[in-house]
């Protein structure tokens, strides 16, 4: 579903990452851990096309298998599909996507979803404004219809209600005024009404509560534990991974995937740190 | 003005020379589409035997434009505006076909469909028909400098609502007319409103009688039209004891190279307990990417909220013109008046305005808000210019005031100019400022969940305009949010 190799890119002049090459196959859930400053969330950055990361080398090719609108709303319309920016974001087309040549919003529209270490606060724009206007404008670059007011709205309660966040929350403006936990569980009630293809998760379970970890935990193994889903899950501690099981676990550290293994590599790195590790 | 006029519209020039050719003079021929070109008492006569004006309203435009002669205009803006040419204006335009005042059959299908476009439905037959979600607003549209339309004319008055163009209201009305034109800004009180006292071509006409609450929201529609010609409105809005109003103004000019004047100027007297909601989405045409045409608008705007618990409410949504002066103000004489100023100002490309209010607070206990947000993008300035003003016998006076800025890239320029002049101990004012820039967190935050840059920007600035926003009735809402957007295009690489 994602292949990346020999990923380099570059933080204004200085490089961060460094001959990256990491692979997910459809249905499978990848936690990344690593010391700070490694690279982690550059790596998320890079993958949804942040302005300011530049790739100096590598490639990045996306196969998103299902698309976000499926199964939800009205079916496109022809006359829309014209609209849409890339033959390549319809529904139904297979192959795959060269990431690095789409923006960030052409990304987003083929189904990837960066969960944000730091959530940013929009003053004055309601959650439910700033997610029906996003749903819309990537359902207009695939070509799809836009959901109606109240179509969008039986989503997002929904999603709200089950991760256990009331809807006053979602009328409230993006993130403005949200403790660290609430940003980070308004994440994932994103997510839910995204419904996106392809999840990198910054740290999501930082922050969080006891119970909040628990409905977190839920909440990704619910919306994204799919056959024809992937999940690449950055994180520092084991405890989210006792929630939401990983596939593979992987090792950055100084730009690079340094180890890779199954989840018994987390267990290995909290009781050794990443000193001994190093290799 | 520019040397090198490119006229496109030649039917309309010629028609405009021949008349200043004829060898009898112009005010014979009254069928003429234009005044003939610049400013001399004649045009002043001319345009008052336009409009069969009694004698009276003559001497007033003569003795203003005698004054005017004596002026210089205001140099203490910010902006950089180059001398303008009165005397290569046009100061009166008139469509050819007018059609029939009250019906709006005739009325250019143009005007018609950018109504449409605001949301505001303007036939009242589908009003009337019950048609799903039609809001009944009535309109007079104003086009250059005639007054084509007001709808809903008979339903106003079984309310006792008169809702005129203010040519016909100084025949039908002389009375009230005299009481309050030019008593809320003076002949005299600055050089574009001394202009507009003397050459002012049409607008509208308010009065609501005690105790009514207008049955629906009135609206005038401005439109400049005509080449190379002035538009200088006038509106007289009085809520007498205890009624209320919203007022909805709304304007636009086509695309042209040169720049054209438009110098307004709107009075509102209100009485006890009486209150006035007046709103405005500006967008006249702000001139193109390299600052070339646009217009040139400087208007005066004044409420005298007289009565007791008499209130003001003035909403703005500047986005268009290319140079914009204008403070719509508030003198609170009334105990316990209110005055309101809610403002978003968005200045793009080479676009200036310098805006803002000023609250005069003579009665007790009288009380003010001013919310401004300036936005600015590309080589634009933009600035808040405010006076919180309190008389020395007025106790228990309270202001608050909030300016916020918000910068788009880093050439445009934001600037806060408050003045505060406070006789009276007992006064609370509170003056909050605040300068951002859209940040790139931001930005990306809205692109990765899936919108565009520009999408991104407006949203943004949405929400950061919302405050304003909100106090507008609904459909200008709606028409205001879509504009922000517009006029941001092309500020994000
Ligand atoms: N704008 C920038 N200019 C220069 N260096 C930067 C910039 N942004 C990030 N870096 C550097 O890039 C490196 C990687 O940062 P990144 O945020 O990807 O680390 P991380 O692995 O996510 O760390 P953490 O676990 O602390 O979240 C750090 O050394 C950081 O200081
Ligand atoms: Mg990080």
């Amino acid at each position: 579903m994602l292949q990346i190799t020999n990923l380099h890119a570059n933080v204004g002049d200085q490089p961060i990452l460094k001959g990256l090459t990491l692979s997910l196959g459809a249905g499978e859930i990848h936690a990344i851990m690593g010391p700070n400053g490694a690279g982690k969330s550059t790596l998320g950055y890079v993958l949804s096309g942040r302005p300011g990361y530049e790739v100096t080398e590598g490639e990045v090719w996306f196969t998103p298998h299902v698309f976000p609108g499926e199964g939800r709303g009205p079916e496109p319309k022809t006359e829309d599909s014209s609209a849409a920016l890339d033959p390549g974001l319809r529904r139904g087309t297979q192959g795959p996507i060269n990431l690095l040549d789409l923006e960030p919003h052409e990304r987003a529209a083929a189904g990837l979803f960066l969960g944000f270490q730091y959530p940013v606060e929009i003053p004055g724009v309601s959650n439910v404004q700033f997610l029906r206007e996003a749903l819309n404008a990537q359902r207009k670059n695939r070509g799809e219809a836009p959901l109606s007011g109240a179509e969008f709205l039986k989503v997002a309660r929904e999603q709200a209600g089950a991760l256990g966040m009331d809807m006053d929350m979602l009328k409230r403006p993006v993130n403005v005024g949200f403790s660290g936990g609430e940003k980070k569980r308004n994440e994932m009630v994103q997510m839910g009404i995204i419904n996106p293809a392809l999840a990198i998760l910054d740290e999501t379970d930082s922050g969080l509560d006891i119970d909040a970890l628990r409905i977190v935990g839920d909440g990704i193994n619910r919306i994204m534990r799919k056959p024809d889903k992937a999940v690449l899950l950055i994180t520092h501690y084991q405890r989210l991974l006792d929630y939401v099981k990983p596939d593979f676990v992987h090792v950055l550290a100084d730009g690079r995937i340094t180890r890779s293994g199954g989840p018994e590599l987390a267990l290995e790195l909290e009781r050794e740190g990443y000193r001994e590790l190093a290799a | 003005m520019n040397d090198d006029m490119d006229f496109k519209d030649k039917a309309a020039w010629d028609a405009a020379d021949r008349v200043a050719d004829y060898e009898h003079g112009w005010s014979s021929d009254i069928e003429t589409d234009f005044a003939p070109k610049g400013l001399t008492e004649d045009t002043v006569r001319f345009i008052s035997a336009k409009k069969n004006e009694p004698e009276w309203m003559l001497e007033w435009r003569l003795k203003a434009f005698a004054s005017w002669k004596t002026m210089t205009p205001p140099d203490w803006a910010k902006l950089n505006v180059p001398p303008i040419d009165y005397q290569d204006a046009y100061y009166y335009a008139e469509p050819k076909a007018k059609p029939k005042l009250g019906s709006l059959d005739e009325v250019d299908p143009e005007i018609l469909r950018i109504y449409e476009k605001l949301g505001i439905p303007i036939a009242e037959q589908e009003v009337l028909a019950g048609v799903e979600g039609a809001r009944r607003v009535a309109v007079d549209a104003v086009f250059d400098s005639v007054s084509v339309a007001t709808t809903f004319r008979a339903e106003l008055e079984r309310a006792g609502v008169i809702f005129r163009s203010i040519s016909e209201a100084i025949k039908e009305y002389p009375e009230l007319v005299k009481k309050w034109l030019g008593k809320i800004v003076p002949m005299r009180d600055n050089y574009f409103a001394t202009l507009n006292c003397a050459v002012f071509s049409d607008g509208t006409f308010v009065y609501i009688p005690e105790g009514v609450r207008c049955p629906m929201e009135l609206s005038t529609y401005f439109r400049i039209n005509a080449e190379n010609t002035g538009q200088f409105e006038r509106t007289l809005i009085i809520a007498d004891k205890g009624s209320y109003v919203s007022y909805l103004e709304g304007c636009t000019a086509p695309m042209r190279d040169e720049n054209q004047l438009h110098a307004a100027v709107v009075e509102l007297v209100v009485l006890d307990d009486a209150e006035i909601k007046y709103s405005t989405v500006q967008n006249w045409y702000p001139g193109d990417a390299e600052g070339k045409g646009g217009i040139y608008n400087f208007v005066t705007k004044r409420a005298l909220c007289q009565g007791r618990n008499s209130k003001v409410s003035w909403t703005q949504v500047e986005t268009g013109s290319a140079v914009t002066w204008k403070y719509p103000s508030c003198v609170l004489n009334g105990e316990n008046s209110v005055g309101e100023f809610y403002s978003v100002a968005v200045t793009n490309n080479y676009q200036q305005a310098d805006t803002g209010t000023k609250m005069i607070h003579n009665g007790k206990g009288s009380r003010s808000t001013i919310v401004s947000k300036g936005i600015s993008a590309g080589h634009s300035n933009n600035t808040y210019r405010g006076l919180v003003r309190v008389a020395p016998n007025a106790e228990g006076v309270r202001n608050f005031t909030q300016c916020d800025s918000l910068l788009l890239g880093s050439l445009s320029g934001a600037h806060t100019v408050p003045y505060i002049e406070v006789r009276n101990p007992s006064a609370q004012i509170e003056h909050e400022a605040t300068t951002s820039k859209i940040s790139d967190d931001q930005m990306f935050y809205a692109q990765a969940r899936g919108l565009n840059a520009e999408e991104a920007v407006a949203l943004i600035v949405n929400g950061f305009a919302k405050e304003v926003l909100q106090q507008l009735p609904m459909e200008f809402a709606v028409e205001a949010q879509k504009l922000l957007g517009i006029s941001l295009e092309g500020s994000v690489g």
